[in-house]
């Protein structure tokens, strides 16, 4: 009887899921329609070109993480690294539905294999690891294979001497994978460090939304860090905010804008600037491929680096210098007093 | 055989209409959580005024302001000089008003830091004490870098040279209770809980309705046997019979034996390698499905805890 009954659920589920699976092609392949906020329609081709913002009125839409890379990066010029690990499901756990279920279509909606996807690619002809969210996966939560993959790109980053560039785009921590999604918070912070002990810089881009545990960790440790416009930052939602405190917020509350004016992040970058930037920023800060490798080679390199600035003060001009003094008198002949 | 309007009845009904039938909730499970947060359990200042010889409480992150749901300072354990910070609730209506329930803001974590600087730099070990429905969720603690505030002071945590033993002694929930919880050992209460979220507010977000606490509960059953279980916690400490609430020396003096025992073994070890240790202890945690190291990467362990 009971048997009979399961049979029946699954193939309702099934049936469920064939509909969705009917119009989500439909808005993946073509995605022609009408932006939220301005109404205006587009052509599919059109979005893909203009990156998923609105050409009208610059809304940002959601991006998956593949077709992020490809933004980022030269077309198909990324290299995927591991993308076979998979979720476990350590507590049995079920709350509406079961959690094997919901991974289950997770994958077959978005033909991923779990929240992230971390590659090898170059941004601006700069080579660097990059770890990217993809909200479309269980709302990009962070359970142990987002920390797996993530504490993983971080020592291969470092391991290479290249910069390590991550895009959240997140609810926080995956709630079906209990107190071991919490504990991939700590995993991923104490991996960052992996990176500092390589000198090479961490860039975060904070996508719409980036939440939680997510924001309490890895994504608001970046060296540089830039926001898409629009984006929600927050530990604590607006709904939670408001359901425990009784605030009324403000519409734009935890909004990028919002977060660049409480200084918690760089700057608002519109996403068809982001490649540029972040190739801009990294032509700053990153050392030359391979001579920052671990420990002694990034150490030389800032040896390198720091004696290379002493060198040239020693040969700038004569008459230079004086002017120079002339201004700053207490400075006196030493050149290398500004260390 | 159920009646028809028998609750066996309604589960088949139910399940033939796709609903899945609801999971047995575990009592004792439930009784426990309660004992976490039950009124009368004794909070971080309870056990710092029974644990330490002498204390001197810190205010203030010298950059906002000072956060009452905050304790930290230095004090005297057996002799030896110990950081000591935590989450602090209230007794009464306006204590509960005056420490924010536990809930700390970004000057709550930045004082703790403070102090867990100093620590660092003198060469004093430090204890944290976790106690916690959550950072506090306000307008306020979001513009002043909650999120910041909480990953800088994990990531300062992992860095400490000096031992650090982090105990969850009530609830510990989300990511403002982990953000004390960077530690060489993790110690549970008993009776405490350690969890990603309060049953009420997983209820609300998974079940759609508020009143599945204890469903939720069961679910993520967040147990200190448990998160032995998982790695999550490195030892269980005993509660005196019927909950810590029942008397306060006797938990504070079994706490404090723990404490003493956990302290003497990683004194015994030099900074390098109590960080090493530290960092593959949260890196192990988390099991996955893993194609090309064979199957399964597991944490955790088989056996119950000790004691």
């Amino acid at each position: 009887m009971s048997r009979v009954g399961r049979n029946i659920n699954v193939s309702f589920e099934r049936l469920r899921h064939l509909g969705h699976r009917q119009d989500r092609p439909r808005r993946i392949a073509s995605d022609a329609g009408t932006c939220p906020k301005c109404d205006s329609h587009y052509s599919a081709d059109e979005m893909r070109r203009n990156m998923r913002v609105c050409p009208a009125c610059g809304h940002h839409f959601a991006v998956t993480a593949r077709e992020r890379l490809e933004q980022l990066g030269e077309p198909g010029g990324y290299t995927e690294l591991w993308p076979d690990l998979r979720a476990a499901d350590p507590l049995q756990f079920t709350d509406l539905k079961p959690y094997v279920e919901r991974i289950r279509d997770a994958e077959s909606s978005t033909g991923m294999g779990e929240a992230i996807v971390c590659a090898e690619l170059e941004i601006r002809h700069v080579p660097c690891v990059a770890a990217i969210m993809d909200f479309s996966f269980m709302g990009g939560s962070m359970g142990a294979v987002v920390g797996e993959k993530f504490a993983r790109a971080c020592e291969y980053a470092a391991q290479k001497g290249v910069p390590f560039v991550v895009l959240s785009s997140s609810g926080g921590a995956r709630m079906q994978e209990g107190t071991l999604a919490l504990m991939q918070m700590a995993k991923t912070v104490i991996a960052l460090d992996a990176l500092a002990d390589a000198r090479v810089p961490v860039i975060v881009i904070l996508a719409h939304p980036t939440t939680g545990g997510v924001w309490a960790s890895f994504a608001s440790l970046g060296d540089v860090t830039y926001a898409e416009p629009g984006a929600l930052i927050a530990f604590s939602g607006p709904r939670v905010i408001e359901e425990t405190t009784r605030e009324v917020l403000p519409s734009d509350f935890g909004r990028a804008e919002r977060q660049l004016a409480n200084g918690q992040v760089d700057a608002v970058v519109d996403r068809r600037e982001l490649a540029a930037r972040i190739g801009r920023v990294l032509a700053i800060l990153a050392p030359p491929p391979g001579q920052a490798a671990q420990g002694g080679g990034s150490l030389q390199w800032a040896q390198d680096a720091a004696g290379g600035v002493g060198r040239a003060a020693q040969s700038f001009p004569e008459a230079a210098r004086k002017a120079i003094n002339k201004i700053l008198p207490s400075s006196g002949d030493d050149t290398e007093g500004g260390k | 055989m159920s009646k028809p309007d028998g609750p066996g009845f309604v589960r088949r009904v139910t399940g033939k209409l796709g609903r899945a039938p609801e999971p047995q909730v575990d009592e004792d499970l439930w009784a426990s959580i309660q004992l976490a947060r039950h009124a009368e359990r004794p909070y971080t200042l309870d056990y710092i005024n029974r644990i330490c010889s002498d204390f001197e409480e810190m205010h203030g992150d010298r950059l906002f302001g000072d956060d009452p749901a905050m304790v930290a300072g230095f004090g005297r354990f057996n002799g030896r000089p110990v950081a000591i910070v935590g989450q602090q609730k209230g007794r009464d209506t306006n204590e509960r008003t005056y420490r924010n329930f536990g809930m700390a803001s970004p000057e709550g974590y930045r004082k703790s830091m403070r102090v867990m600087e100093i620590a660092n730099r003198l060469g004093i070990p430090v204890i944290t004490l976790i106690d916690t429905p959550g950072a506090f969720p306000g307008a306020s603690a979001e513009e002043r870098g909650q999120g910041g505030a909480i990953s800088r002071s994990m990531q300062l945590m992992w860095r400490l040279d000096v031992p650090v033993i982090a105990v969850v002694i009530g609830e510990g929930s989300s990511g403002g209770a982990l953000g004390l919880g960077i530690a060489d050992k993790v110690l549970m209460l008993e009776n405490s809980t350690y969890s990603v979220i309060s049953p009420e507010g997983a209820s609300a977000i998974l079940w759609r309705d508020a009143s599945q606490a204890k469903q939720a509960a069961q679910a993520f059953k967040p147990t200190a046997a448990n998160c032995y279980r998982w790695g999550v916690a490195d030892a269980v400490v005993p509660e005196p019979a019927g909950g810590a609430h029942t008397d306060y020396d006797q938990a504070a003096a079994i706490l404090g034996q723990y404490l003493e025992r956990t302290l003497v073994e990683l004194e015994a070890l030099t900074p390098a390698e109590r960080r090493t240790a530290r960092r593959d202890r949260f890196r192990r945690l988390g099991p996955l499905r893993d194609p090309e190291n064979g199957m399964a990467m597991v944490s955790g362990r088989d056996t119950p805890p000790p004691g």
